[in-house]
């Protein structure tokens, strides 16, 4: 039997080639679930019920001419799509996976999350800028702007989890809700505005403003092309992947399973569970992209500063008030 | 980890003289934002490592945003390219540069000389042992930060009203 230890090489190889390849069929299962719920049947050519679509994409993207426009600022064009995907799965390291499976088990883990997401904002701004282009400029500058004001509630509404749970890390906040029953239910103001703002990071409809097809061509990655959007697009993926597993460590009990269903070995359990969590996630927010309609930039913004900010803030006080109160 | 901190420490003082000495406003910024994270690693590596988290948070992820921001709002074109690259002549450089130079390398004798370094990376501080500081000993400090921070908002409201 394998022995499972945080951060062994056995570890490190299988998490990569799982986040990878769920990475890459999430692109076929979105495209798929979009098009039965738009009532058309979506890519099903490839493979069985097209579940090589991914393959032929990357095929095809890596085929494709690598072209830099004439005009583009050559340095920062580069840089720009390689940076989403690398913090995505640097942010990955320290998602605890299950007892003893994980990458990292580091003290400032949720940090780590936001400092890598802070991070990811500049492959956009950067892809925007440096495509010297009006309409990659607009949606650079949409996303510059998005992204650094829902950075702020995100890091406000985990703050009544770290509260509670004493503790930065990730492993720590999961051990802390099977003591204490899901963060869920004492933080649900902070659920709210952490899924909403999470989704605004990860710039998915309704929050892909940045891209905004309708408006402005394809924003950022407009002069984009080949392997160089194909980064972009995996970068979008694994965040909504990493989203998807973070949601369940913060505030649905991590790897723990739900109404005492475990299954008789601990890590088969933990990494049972923690997939059908994350599952449950990625399922939703495929609806959620289905079902909404993109806002106004305005409105964007006005419900975030507005609505979001006072909402976390108000729950952080709360919070605190009453661990206070208690007396710890 | 002493491998660690000597590569971030040439990484960061070689990416800081790049920052300076660049033309272009949106390489400068690349290679500043490098730069602060070369730093984070420095910190990361003396056991500071809720230090090197905020800097990537606060520094990298929230400042340098704004300034690339700002360089995106003003969408500067080859003048200023052009003028930058009137400004950074060797005139202009050599002077200062020879006046700063025998400070610096007293700077490097004194730390040369110092030996009653201790032994780094042994002991890590953690974001406990920070907030405890921060609104123990350093309490007045706090609070006198927050009330410039206030004072930039009351700044930045009065600016943007209409």
């Amino acid at each position: 039997m394998f022995e499972f230890v945080v951060g062994s090489p056995l570890n490190i190889v299988l998490i990569l080639g799982a986040v990878l390849v769920a990475a890459a069929l999430l692109i076929w299962v979105e495209r798929r679930v979009l098009g039965f719920l738009n009532e058309r049947l979506g890519p099903n050519r490839v493979g069985p019920w097209g579940i090589a679509q991914s393959l032929a994409d990357v095929g095809k993207l890596i085929t494709k001419e690598d072209w830099v426009p004439p005009f583009a600022d050559k340095l920062p064009f580069i840089v720009a799509p390689i940076i989403v995907p690398v913090v995505m799965l640097l942010s990955f390291a320290v998602i605890p996976i299950a007892p003893g499976v994980g990458i990292m088990d580091l003290n400032i883990g949720l940090l780590w999350v936001l400092a890598m997401a802070g991070l990811g904002s500049y492959s956009a701004m950067l892809g925007g800028l440096a495509s010297n282009n009006k309409f990659s400029l607009l949606g650079g500058l949409r996303a510059a702007g998005q992204m650094i004001s829902y950075e702020v509630f995100m890091g406000i509404s985990i703050l009544g989890i770290v509260i509670l749970s004493d503790s930065f890390n990730l492993r720590e906040i999961v051990e802390a809700q099977h003591k204490h029953g899901w963060f869920v239910f004492p933080q649900f103001i902070g659920f709210i505005v952490f899924v909403i703002a999470g989704l605004a990071e990860t710039k998915r409809w309704p929050f892909d403003l940045a891209e905004g097809e309708s408006e402005i061509i394809s924003g950022f990655n407009t002069e984009y092309s080949g392997m160089k959007f194909g980064l972009f697009f995996v970068g979008e993926y694994i965040g909504m992947l990493l989203l998807s597993a973070l949601i369940p460590v913060l505030f649905f009990g991590g790897w723990y399973a739900p109404f005492g269903l475990e299954l008789p070995n601990a890590i088969i359990s933990g990494i049972f569970w923690m997939c059908a969590k994350t599952g449950c996630w990625i399922f939703f927010f495929i609806l959620v992209r289905a079902a909404l309609v993109r806002p106004r930039y305005d409105q964007l913004m006005n419900y975030g500063w507005l609505v979001m900010l006072p909402l976390s803030l108000l729950n952080l006080l709360v919070t605190g008030a009453v661990v206070l109160a208690q007396g710890n | 980890m002493n491998l660690l901190f000597y590569i971030a420490a040439v990484v960061s003082v070689l990416s800081t003289l790049i920052a300076i000495t660049r033309v272009n406003v949106t390489h400068a910024l690349l290679y500043f934002i490098l730069s602060l994270i070369s730093l984070a690693t420095i910190f990361y590596t003396i056991g500071a490592h809720f230090a090197a988290v905020l800097e990537v948070i606060v520094y990298a992820g929230a400042i340098m945003v704004m300034y690339v921001f700002v360089a995106m709002m003003l969408n500067l074109g080859h003048a200023t390219i052009d003028q930058e690259r009137a400004w950074l002549k060797p005139t202009i450089w050599i002077g200062p540069s020879l006046m700063a130079a025998p400070l610096l390398a007293a700077l490097v004798f004194v730390l040369l000389k110092d030996t009653s370094a201790a032994e780094m990376g042994h002991t890590v501080t953690a974001a406990k042992q920070v907030g405890i500081a921060l609104f123990g000993p350093y309490v007045l400090a706090v609070e006198l930060a927050s009330m410039l921070l206030l004072a930039g908002l009351v700044g930045a409201y009065h600016l943007a009203r209409k």
